[in-house]
């Protein structure tokens, strides 16, 4: 039995993919006949023998470069994949067996602002709230209060999604995300290709939450200042795997300086991955 | 009883936002019915000027009832098309509801919105064709049954189908377009099926619609009650009755691989 007070607890866990393994060489019409039928499968070690804590009002940050298997093991914690080995516990309940007790906690944001793009905000977000049992009125001025202090322009509630930009699809992304009110946030590269507006907009949310909730909130990012001005752990991830867990500090006190200048999370990421992180636009 | 009624509540979510997008997208849906009638009129005109208004009316019965029983079938998939094209499916399914609550509330969004759209066709159809057609014969209450009863084997087919968009929405659509079509070839829609190859006729007894079309031609013009359509109506039942919960099986079996594979994103 995991312990509750551990809001997240994962032990262990290894998601694997199978791939059609593609050849570099340029193939004859027969060849590319007989290797459709071959499929030859290359395995994925998508997620690597993971484990993590996450306490009560921490802020867990995972940082990688893309393709390490972030969004992998927040979609495995968010029971959208099943783990091949391990076992991930939410409050005291394994996402696998009371799958239904732990989605009742829980919401993400991902990096793609999933939405109806033909309905307006508010159409969007009392769709997601009535999933919740939250009635219509009540997720409307749930919603107004968030997007408004997330500096959405309310006037703009009723415009289609798909007129709205990428920085205010993913504050809607937030509000929708916030209005279940989750003990567990997932927040998968919230502010990846959003303005430096928007992106210190939704920053300062964060920090407001973890301040004024005791939610449990695991971020992954590519931005080492975001990680390092939000979370109070780090982890580093790389091919699948942690390769260094700790705080801001203790990463950077485990890294050796270079010129005698002290290291920064920058550094203490191409140092272990021998990569440079790179933002997608 | 409280879970219920919650879950009752929460499936309305489905119908408040296909109805919602129905509004967005409302050119769509005015080409759609244009369709519909289109293809109403023009089997029907086949027989105009050649045959009786009762061979007239056969056929328009075929058109009318294929096009609600296929609306039926294809709702439930084109509901999991367009969430894993949209890419919500994935906050659907995080959602904490049960299964069966989304797929009830996708379910009775395809009955509402059948019904609208051939009633409308059904309304249509009288200016186009006057004295062509004599539904004076006609037993409604028969016919309304049938259609009620049939409807549940349609919902079950749609919730099998809806697994294919749901491994992957490119091929989803085309599968379940192939299964619309061979329902579509075996089920003595235009034609008796006795005109169907030896082979091919007993692949039609297996079909739900060989019977509601059989059911409804009888209502509509010979004016057969309900109990002489008990037959039909019985074994409708009983193939409803099984698909349905098949269905969910299916639909539950499909969502286990697609989380085990990694099959519900759509991007990132």
């Amino acid at each position: 039995m995991e312990n509750p007070l551990h809001g997240l607890a994962v032990r262990g866990v290894t998601k694997r993919f199978h791939r059609t393994k593609r050849t570099k060489n340029k193939l004859r019409v027969y060849q590319k006949i007989i290797n459709f039928f071959k499929r030859e499968k290359e395995i994925i070690r998508a997620v690597d023998d993971i484990s993590l804590e996450v306490g009560i009002g921490e802020i867990y940050g995972i940082l990688g470069a893309n393709g390490s298997g972030k969004s992998t093991l927040i979609r495995l914690i968010s029971t959208l994949l099943l783990p091949d080995t391990g076992s991930i516990h939410v409050f005291g309940d394994d996402v696998v067996t009371h799958s239904l007790k732990v989605r009742r906690v829980m919401n993400r944001v991902s990096v793609e602002a999933s939405f109806f793009k033909r309905l307006s905000s508010t159409e969007n977000l009392i769709y997601a709230a009535r999933l919740y049992g939250i009635p219509a009125p009540e997720a409307k001025r749930k919603a107004q209060q968030i997007l408004e202090r997330l500096g959405f322009d309310a006037d703009r509630m009723d415009e289609e999604m798909e007129h709205l930009s990428r920085g205010m699809q993913q504050k809607v992304a937030i509000a929708r995300a916030l209005l279940t009110t989750p003990m567990l946030l997932l927040l998968d590269e919230p502010t990846t290709g959003l303005d430096p507006k928007s992106k210190r907009d939704v920053q300062a949310f964060i920090e407001d939450i973890r301040q004024e909730r005791n939610a449990v909130i695991v971020l992954t990012t590519h931005d080492m200042v975001e990680a390092e001005k939000l979370c109070d752990k780090i982890a580093i991830i790389d091919n699948g795997r942690f390769i260094a867990e700790g705080t801001v500090e203790e990463l950077i006190a485990n890294t050796p300086s270079e010129n005698g200048d002290p290291a920064t999370l920058e550094d203490v990421f191409i140092a272990l991955t021998g990569k440079q992180i790179e933002e997608e636009a | 009883m409280l879970s219920i009624i919650r879950e009752t509540i929460v499936s309305y979510a489905f119908i408040e936002r296909n109805f919602n997008l129905l509004k967005r997208y409302l050119s769509w849906e005015i080409l759609f019915f244009s369709y519909s009638i289109v293809n109403a009129l023009t089997i029907g005109l086949i027989m105009v000027g050649r045959g009786s208004s009762r061979e007239v009316l056969y056929l328009v019965i075929g058109a009318l009832i294929w096009g609600f029983l296929s609306i039926m079938m294809r709702e439930v998939s084109d509901a999991i098309t367009w969430e894993r094209w949209e890419g919500t499916i994935e906050y659907t399914f995080m959602a904490p509801i049960y299964r069966i609550t989304h797929l009830v509330g996708s379910c009775f969004f395809a009955i509402l919105y059948g019904l609208l759209r051939t009633g409308l066709v059904l309304a249509i159809m009288p200016f186009f064709f006057g004295e062509h057609i004599d539904l004076s014969n006609a037993n409604w209450l028969t016919m309304i049954v049938i259609v009620v009863v049939s409807s549940l084997s349609f919902i079950g087919i749609g919730l099998m189908a809806a697994i294919f968009p749901l491994l992957s929405p490119e091929k989803g659509q085309a599968a379940t377009g192939i299964i619309e079509t061979m329902l579509l070839l075996v089920s003595g829609i235009y034609y008796e099926i006795e005109v169907l190859p030896a082979w091919l006729q007993p692949i039609s007894k297996i079909s739900p619609a060989t019977y509601t079309l059989k059911s409804t031609r009888a209502a509509i013009l010979d004016n057969a009650s309900i109990e002489s359509q008990l037959g039909n109506l019985f074994l409708l039942l009983v193939i409803g009755i099984l698909l349905i919960p098949l269905g969910f099986l299916v639909f539950h079996l499909g969502e286990k691989y697609a989380k085990r594979v990694g099959r519900l994103k759509r991007s990132g």
